[in-house]
């Protein structure tokens, strides 16, 4: 069972591997991660220097899988902190633990300073919670869904109607307020479910896979959301499987696979310390990428072989591409871009985090 | 009024944890106003049904004091039973069901300081609020017609929303085990025995020997027992039987849906 | 994945037709056999013991616990000379027979519409929604015929339907239920949200249940409520089917029910044709 360097690259089904270029858009307007006044918020329990999040050895099993496999996470007031992985890496079942509506198998947790397994309520008062599933009533108005949920936070009818109606201005769902919420597109119960994790002005806001399935128009505007929210001192919590996502959003992520954390450390951290700067895609008409690496492996520091093309990483990705040229190879495309948190991930885990 | 406004409901947010669940399934049937009106119907029309049409054909009964009252009169506390025990069952089977497996009303619920406890309790609270005001309409519309001999009668509704607290309790316990609609043919399957022989449409001492024993032991016998004794005024020790019987089903209903549904959703 | 479907649909020879087998394709009824078999057998078993057991509950609760009232107290007259059993059995076959086709005709239909959207896919074939109606209706019948089936044995058994014309009131019942079957599929295209379905259930399916002559005979209700009884198609049904189980077929009065029941089906089905290709947007 031990892998070659082709084999740990996944499957070898051709189109599964998206190209990379698709994926490193930035998103336009949105101003650079600048972050962020510890906001006004002080917990009763958990100090202004006391981690909102602090996990240690943590595990997570049903039955005999083991899902969450011992990791150590902190989050701290005012940043925006990432888990990025592939999907089953573990991070829905971490997020679960910590918004306590799942029982910690191992290891210890505090979340806002308080121990989930006996202040459940007392912690998911103070937490706002956006499943990837969006979990909206759809028995509801877009406005009901807001001011029956803000009801379940033990809030007044008044303040419900209040919070409502300033939520839905901040997602620019104001003139989507009495529509049923089954009659809108994903992005727009995407947003809905954002306000209503917000409904109760929450210290920790947790966002589980928060664009995934969202088309690239209605993922932006999420993000322009989510960069307002940390500028005003909310902390987020977010897992991802797209590193644009993680690199746009996050001051501070862990790289998960298989219940383990790999990396840890800002997005240009992780870049610099597992990457090159840049990279060259080749893709050539062969069935094969494997034999054309053995003849440009030499041209860089280091050569990834996925099913559809080569990567060379090098600090000069325009002179590799050159260098390619003047062996006589000619590839059908040529791309040279820089390095991304997809090639972390490559580097760490063998894998592409999206299949 | 606003599709928002929430007057109508006491204020009392804070008071029990469950009360929010309640709000929002009044939210959602005020939409369907229509669906709650004509509720009152369908026990009314089987009424009318057995008065005008069953009636004519069988006759008087004798009651266990002696007392000879009409069909109507005999069957219809056993109405009153029967649709308390269905209504209930339709707000904490299907209702809870579709809440639980498809909308995931109660993952987003839960992810509140509401615990399942308080999810089982409102569910339940709400099937109950329902029950009692199509149970005071039938017995209004059963006084009107006659067919109660007894100030007792007034009892005969908040009898009938103890067996809606037993079976909605019991059916929502039993519905955290189905799979699919198709098991939902299960409770189909126990409910219409039930509906048929619980002394509903006949007296108990029609039925043989041993058959006696095992209509006794259903829910819906105790309920009939306890409508029919208010609404005739023919009292009896078994109608405690019956209140501890019932009381003790919807309990350990609603403790067994509690403890189900946090290894559901809290998982 | 959907390279390789999109790579061999166009390395397929244009000539040839999916599958691949020579000769007439299948007309577009028995293509979707296999999809309505998936269906039935997915949900048999469970229907298969209601269909069962319903009857013989029925039976004995009302026909024989109840019967021994009715027949005490001397209505027989008032029955036409029958026992109360004999009177109530074949008029349940025909509301059962209804019930399950009002079942079939609702939610499975708004289902396919909206929330599977079975129906769909199977447009985005070279299926029409005239076909795909079909297809649905056929498979209800299959359904009703089933229980009827079932029905008429516990009949056998319980010693009520005794002549051999029994046996029509299989396709009589079947009829009974496809009259109510089409209009109700009409309904529920038409419909947008299954609140209808209450509704249909509570001022239509119930009273009908009660008042059509099943479980006594409509001349008791007072005029005006036996005339609207008798514009019933459940009526028609119930006495069609009375008939035919208790004794031999009548051309008056038992063409006249037929030709009200089919007159139902046919209108039902010309606005469920319209109705669901309005819905579906094609044709």
């Amino acid at each position: 069972m031990a892998p070659t360097a082709t084999d740990r690259h996944g499957p070898p089904a051709a189109g599964r591997w998206r190209p990379l270029a698709g994926e490193t858009l930035t998103p336009s307007g949105v101003p650079s991660a600048t972050v962020a006044a510890v906001s006004g918020l002080t917990a009763a329990t958990a100090g202004p220097e006391e981690p909102l999040v602090l996990a240690r050895g943590l595990v997570k099993r049903f039955g005999d899988f083991e899902a969450v496999r011992g990791i150590d996470v902190e989050v701290r007031r005012g940043e925006a902190f990432g888990f990025l992985g592939p999907n089953g890496a573990g991070k829905t079942s971490t997020m679960r633990m910590i918004a306590a509506v799942s029982t910690v198998t191992g290891g210890t947790l505090r979340v806002l300073g308080m121990d989930p397994a006996t202040d459940g309520p007392a912690i998911r008062g103070r937490l706002g919670v956006c499943p990837q599933d969006d979990t909206l009533d759809s028995e509801l108005t877009v406005r009901e869904n807001l001011l029956v949920y803000g009801r379940f936070f033990g809030l007044s009818r008044a303040e419900c109607a209040r919070r409502a109606d300033e939520l839905l201005g901040f997602v620019q769902l104001t003139d989507k307020v009495n529509a049923r919420v089954e009659e809108l597109s994903g992005g727009l119960k995407r947003r809905l479910t954002i306000a209503r994790s917000l409904v109760n002005e929450p210290e920790l806001l947790m966002l589980d896979e928060p664009t995934t399935g969202l088309d690239p128009q209605a993922r932006h505007l999420v993000w322009d959301r989510l960069f307002r929210l940390k500028q005003r001192g909310t902390t987020l919590l977010l897992t991802t499987h797209y590193m644009d996502e993680a690199e746009q959003l996050c001051d501070r992520l862990v790289v998960i696979d298989d219940g383990v954390i790999v990396a840890e450390g800002s997005p240009a951290t992780l870049i610099r310390e597992h990457s090159t700067r840049e990279v060259c895609e080749l893709r050539f008409e062969v069935d094969d990428h494997e034999q054309v690496a053995a003849k440009v492996s030499d041209l860089a520091e280091r050569v990834e072989v996925l099913p559809d093309r080569v990567l060379l990483y090098a600090d000069n990705g325009e002179a590799v591409a050159q260098a390619v040229h003047e062996r006589g190879l000619s590839p059908r495309g040529t791309l040279v871009r820089r390095s991304s948190l997809e090639d972390v991930f490559l580097r760490l885990t063998g894998r592409s985090l999206v299949e | 009024m606003t599709s928002t406004d929430l007057r109508i409901l006491p204020r009392r947010a804070g008071a029990t944890p469950a009360w929010p669940l309640v709000e929002r399934n009044v939210v959602v049937y005020r939409r369907d106003w229509v669906i709650f009106v004509t509720g009152f119907l369908e026990p009314l029309l089987y009424l009318l049904s057995i008065g005008v049409g069953i009636e004519q054909l069988v006759g008087e009964f004798v009651l266990p004091d002696g007392r000879a009252v009409s069909y109507t009169e005999f069957v219809a506390p056993a109405m009153l039973a029967a649709s308390a025990m269905n209504g209930a069952l339709f707000d904490t089977t299907f209702g809870v069901f579709f809440k639980l497996r498809y909308q995931k009303v109660y993952d987003g619920v839960l992810a509140t300081p509401l615990r399942p406890r308080d999810v089982a309790m409102g569910e339940l609270a709400f099937a109950l609020m329902r029950a009692s005001l199509y149970a005071v309409a039938f017995v209004v519309v059963m006084a009107a017609l006659g067919l109660v001999s007894s100030w007792w009668a007034l009892l005969a509704a908040p009898a009938a929303v103890l067996i809606g607290f037993a079976f909605g309790g019991a059916g929502m316990a039993l519905t955290t085990w189905m799979r699919s609609w198709q098991d939902f043919d299960f409770i189909t399957l126990a409910i219409l025995p039930m509906f048929l022989f619980s002394a509903t449409f006949f007296p108990l001492e029609r039925y043989p020997g041993a058959m006696q024993w095992v209509v006794q032991a259903t829910p819906l016998y105790q309920g009939v027992v306890l409508c029919r004794g208010l609404s005739t005024g023919a009292l009896g020790w078994d109608m405690c039987v019956a209140v501890a019987y019932l009381l003790a089903l919807g309990s350990l209903g609603l403790v067994v849906a509690s403890r189900r549904f946090g290894q559901l959703l809290l998982r | 994945m959907a390279g390789d479907v999109t790579s061999r649909t166009t390395k397929r020879s244009p000539g040839r037709r999916p599958g691949g087998r020579q000769g007439r394709p299948p007309g577009p009824l028995l293509r979707q056999v296999d999809h309505w078999a998936v269906r039935w057998r997915r949900t048999w078993r469970g229907s298969a013991i209601t269909n069962f057991a319903l009857p013989v509950l029925y039976l004995l609760a009302m026909g024989v616990g109840l019967g021994s009232y009715v027949d005490d107290g001397g209505a027989s007259r008032a029955l036409g000379g029958v026992a109360y059993l004999d009177f109530l059995a074949p008029g349940l076959l025909a509301t059962t027979v209804f019930q399950n086709a009002v079942g079939a005709s609702t939610w499975p239909v708004m289902g396919a519409i909206k929330w599977d959207k079975t129906y769909h896919a199977m447009l985005a074939t070279p299926l029409r929604v005239r076909d795909i109606l079909l297809g649905t209706l056929a498979y209800i019948a299959a359904r009703l015929a089933l229980t009827a089936a079932v029905f008429l044995m516990v009949l056998v058994a319980f010693g009520v339907a005794a002549s051999a014309w029994s046996v029509l009131a299989l396709p009589a019942a079947v009829l009974v239920g496809m009259a109510h079957s089409t209009p109700i599929v009409a309904y529920a295209a038409w419909l947008d949200r299954e609140t209808g379905f209450m509704l249909l259930y509570r001022l239509g399916v119930v009273p009908m249940f009660l008042f059509s002559g099943a479980f006594f005979p409509v001349a008791q209700l007072p005029d005006p409520l036996q005339w609207l009884a008798q514009l019933m198609p459940l009526y028609h049904g119930v006495e069609l089917v009375r008939g035919l189980v208790l004794g031999a077929p009548e051309a008056w009065p038992d063409l006249v029910h037929v030709a009200y029941l089919v007159v139902w089906l046919i209108v039902g089905g010309w606005f469920a044709d319209r109705l669901l290709a309005r819905r579906l947007g094609g044709r």
